[in-house]
């Protein structure tokens, strides 16, 4: 499949905060973005480890929640029409001959552009590998961390482990097509929607699943086929589960992934910049948010908010070295309120 | 007011407590290398010790958001996040092990 390259001014790489109000400020530029992130939902850290949690120093804010913050930021850049692609990871990034560069995600999305703004906090969210020796060996075989065609998994005898919601929504939803379906878990509460639990214990009434309660020791099988676990109960005494397939599921954890790969300095996992462009060690690569570092940096919203207006005005210039950018405000300047579409 | 912390390779270390103040933020104050990512807010799972059984009554029940973060993290039954565990005089002299996921790697 070959997919039709896009063209843009910014690709924005991490649809968190940062990023987020990155679009606002190149907006005001006018500069188009085109926003990757490999979650499912913008907002990086806000949305995926603290929805529900306030946050008490945005300025003019006194309280918010991350999820409110995220909803918000996305209205405020909405004028400048950003895309957004989610569940795409970004693997790769390179210089064009013509000074532009060319991005490349997992999903085969490629992206040509003037500049790139790096703001991936502390890497993408990848799903947390429970601590099972010699699980490896089974990845990609017989183990799987998420679900991306449900027919692989008909007439197949899945295990589940974990107690959210995915964990739980997988069990309802591939239990019909499965050969057999059994879930397993720490304790006998769930953290998922009470629908979906209740669904889950009619399920093992009418005898269509198995419900396990403790936690996978070892696994079975032979090159990456898997045939069986031994599980620990919580009594302390270990028992046998028969499983052909097993889909754990413990939440996300951040990596910094192929960042690493695309020959910029980095420093201890974060990027160096200078605190006048944030620009990266590659001229036209900036990087805003957490994943960066400088002398006296703070890991905060405020601070990438910041970073986001002075790095937009130094991409404007690498993009179009011809421009001229005059300095504005969005109370009184006209034109930047035709821009935000309140003019 | 103290605590007892077992260490990656099970030495023992002794630390000074304070009132009011997280198990996870002693440790990591001390400089052991505790990962602890969300700095306490109960949003990461990475500052889970093991207790020693003979306090773990004493401790109060974990939240429900507690529990959710050892479902993810692959809590045993002694497990608990010491960003959630606030010293009391109670807990003068309380036994914790530094889970592995709790322990940074050196980089
Ligand atoms: C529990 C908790 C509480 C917090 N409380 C506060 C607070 O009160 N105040 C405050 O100011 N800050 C707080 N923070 C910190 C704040 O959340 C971060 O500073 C902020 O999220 C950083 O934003 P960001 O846009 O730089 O990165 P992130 O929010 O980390 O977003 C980065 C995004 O980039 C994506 N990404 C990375 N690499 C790739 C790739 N290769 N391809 C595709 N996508 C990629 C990631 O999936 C992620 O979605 C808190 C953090 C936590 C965990
Ligand atoms: S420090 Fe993150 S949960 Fe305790």
């Amino acid at each position: 499949m070959t997919q039709e390259t896009i063209s843009t001014d910014v690709v924005i790489i991490g649809a968190g905060p940062c990023g987020l109000f990155a679009v606002f400020e190149l907006g005001l530029l006018d500069m188009k973005c085109h926003l990757i992130d490999i979650l499912d939902k913008p907002g990086g850290q806000c949305a995926e480890l603290y929805p529900e949690k306030p946050i008490y120093d945005i300025p003019a804010l006194p309280v918010v929640s991350g999820q409110e913050l995220t909803e918000r930021l996305m209205e405020q850049a909405e004028p400048f029409g950003p895309q957004y692609h989610y569940n795409e990871m970004v693997e790769e990034l390179e210089k064009l001959e013509d000074g532009r560069f060319r991005v490349k995600t997992d999903g085969g999305l490629v992206f040509e552009a003037k500049v790139i703004v790096i703001a991936a906090g502390g890497g993408s969210f990848q799903p947390k590998k429970p601590p099972i020796p010699g699980i490896e060996a089974y990845e990609g075989k017989s183990v799987f961390y998420s679900v991306k065609r449900m027919e692989n998994f008909r007439n197949k005898k899945v295990l589940i482990s974990g107690g959210g919601d995915s964990a739980l929504d997988w069990t309802i939803n591939l239990q019909p097509i499965a050969e057999s379906m059994q879930l397993i878990h720490r304790r006998d509460g769930f953290r998922a929607a009470p629908d979906s639990v209740n669904k889950m214990h009619a399920l093992v009434e009418e005898k269509k699943m198995q419900f396990h309660l403790g936690q996978i020791v070892e696994l079975h099988g032979d090159n990456g086929q898997l045939t069986g676990v031994t599980a620990k109960g919580n009594d302390g005494n270990n028992y046998e589960i028969e499983c052909d397939t097993l889909l754990p599921f413990f939440g996300l954890t951040m990596k910094l992934g192929p960042i690493a790969n695309w020959g910029i300095n980095l420093h201890e996992n974060l990027i160096p910049v200078d605190t006048e462009k944030f620009q990266t060690s590659e001229p036209g690569i900036f990087a805003i948010g957490d994943i960066n570092t400088y002398p006296g940096k703070l890991k905060l919203i405020l601070s990438g908010f910041h970073e986001a207006a002075l790095m937009s005005q130094a991409a404007v210039r690498h993009a179009y070295p011809d421009a001229k950018v005059t300095f504005q405000y969005t109370t009184s300047s006209t034109s930047l309120q035709k821009k935000l579409g309140v003019a | 007011m103290r605590i007892i912390l077992l260490d990656g390779k099970g030495r023992e270390h002794e630390l000074e407590a304070v009132e009011g103040w997280r198990v996870m933020e002693i440790i990591r104050d001390y400089g052991f290398p505790i990962v602890a990512d969300c700095g306490g807010a109960c949003a990461c799972g990475t500052c889970q010790v093991e207790v020693d059984p003979a306090w773990a009554a004493k401790l109060h029940e974990p939240r429900e958001d507690e529990l959710d973060m050892l479902d993810q993290n692959y809590g045993g039954e002694w497990s608990r996040l010491s960003c959630q565990l606030i010293m009391t005089a109670e807990l003068d002299g309380l036994r914790v092990r530094l889970s592995d996921i709790a322990i940074r790697e050196a980089a």
